[in-house]
């Protein structure tokens, strides 16, 4: 296998294993936001603001294996 | 593919020695846009507001009344840079939409330049506030230990900033490529609906990470207030 091949399946790999534990995190995540605003429903302004932030944060973990993927692609120093 | 690599630009022509990309000029026309109708929709201000300036004013409010919360001080300080930056980034991030023109924001070069803005931005209204020795000190909270720690989370967060609005808003152009080129002509529409969302949602999430930011440097009204009730202990505490 030449370098090209092994970089096509390494980015593969980065995103399919990189976005399983974002996913967890989160569905996890997501599921303690509703149950917040089930419990206290006057407080679903602040919740789902520090949600949409939380979760960029949790996402940036994916988007950091989507980059390296891509770099692996487009940019590959060693292909 | 349609759009070939998406870490490439396209240079449309020279400045002189500078070269000239295509999200540069998209980026000039967005500025455009919305300078001329920054310039035409506040001409005729009155008291008693006009359905335009009512719908204005919403918009205006609306921002004041977000960051408000979020940093729990007065916005008003903050409230040109992050209203321009939330307004600019709803503009380019929707702009991919319009047929021929791609979303500044998904080459890499434009959401590095607005992080660098936000991360030279965060400093500038930290040092106003807390004084440049104030605001130095600040990097040694809790621990003196934490500095290494406190500086290199500087860093990683403005470049996350920045590869999250970037890996948004171009994954998104580039799936709808991909369904563009595998099926035809009604398919890719969802796509594009789903891609306004993330749009509309990034823009929202880039402004209010930097008012997080900017927030956390001047040191919200909590602290102010601890500080002022040890400097001035009001009768009544104990």
């Amino acid at each position: 296998m030449d370098a090209k091949i092994i970089s096509i399946i390494a980015a593969a790999v980065a995103v399919s294993i990189g976005s399983i534990g974002p996913a967890l995190g989160e569905g996890r995540s997501v599921a303690a936001a509703m149950d917040a605003i089930a419990r206290q429903p006057e407080s679903a302004a602040t919740i789902s603001r520090t949600l949409f932030v939380g979760l960029a944060m949790i996402e940036t973990m994916a988007i950091y294996c989507l980059v390296i993927a891509l770099i692996l692609l487009f940019a590959n120093p060693y292909a | 593919m349609t759009h070939g690599s998406p870490l490439a630009t396209v240079v449309v022509f020279h400045l002189g020695p500078v070269a000239v990309a295509k999200p540069v000029v998209t980026t000039w026309v967005i500025m455009l846009v919305l300078a001329v109708a920054s310039w035409a929709s506040t001409r005729r201000l009155g008291l008693i507001p006009s359905r335009r300036q009512a719908m204005l004013e919403l918009l205006v409010n609306a921002i004041v009344t977000q960051i408000e919360e979020v940093i729990g001080a007065d916005a008003r300080p903050l409230v040109p840079l992050l209203g321009t930056l939330f307004i600019f980034l709803l503009a380019a991030n929707v702009s991919g939409l319009l047929p021929g023109v791609q979303a500044p924001t998904a080459h890499i070069e434009t959401p590095a330049a607005l992080a660098l803005m936000v991360f030279s931005a965060v400093h500038v209204f930290g040092v106003r506030a807390r004084g440049l020795l104030g605001y130095l000190g600040s990097f040694a909270q809790p621990k003196l230990i934490m500095l290494p720690l406190n500086i290199l989370s500087e860093v990683t967060r403005t470049f996350s900033l920045m590869v999250r609005l970037f890996g948004n808003i171009m994954s998104g152009e580039f799936l709808i490529a991909l369904v563009l080129a595998l099926a035809g002509l009604i398919l890719p529409i969802p796509l594009m609906a789903l891609e306004l969302l993330i749009g509309v949602v990034q823009a929202y999430i880039f402004t209010v990470l930097a008012t997080v930011f900017i927030g956390a440097a001047v040191g919200g009204e909590t602290d102010a207030r601890r500080s002022a009730a040890v400097i001035h202990p009001k009768p009544g505490d104990s």
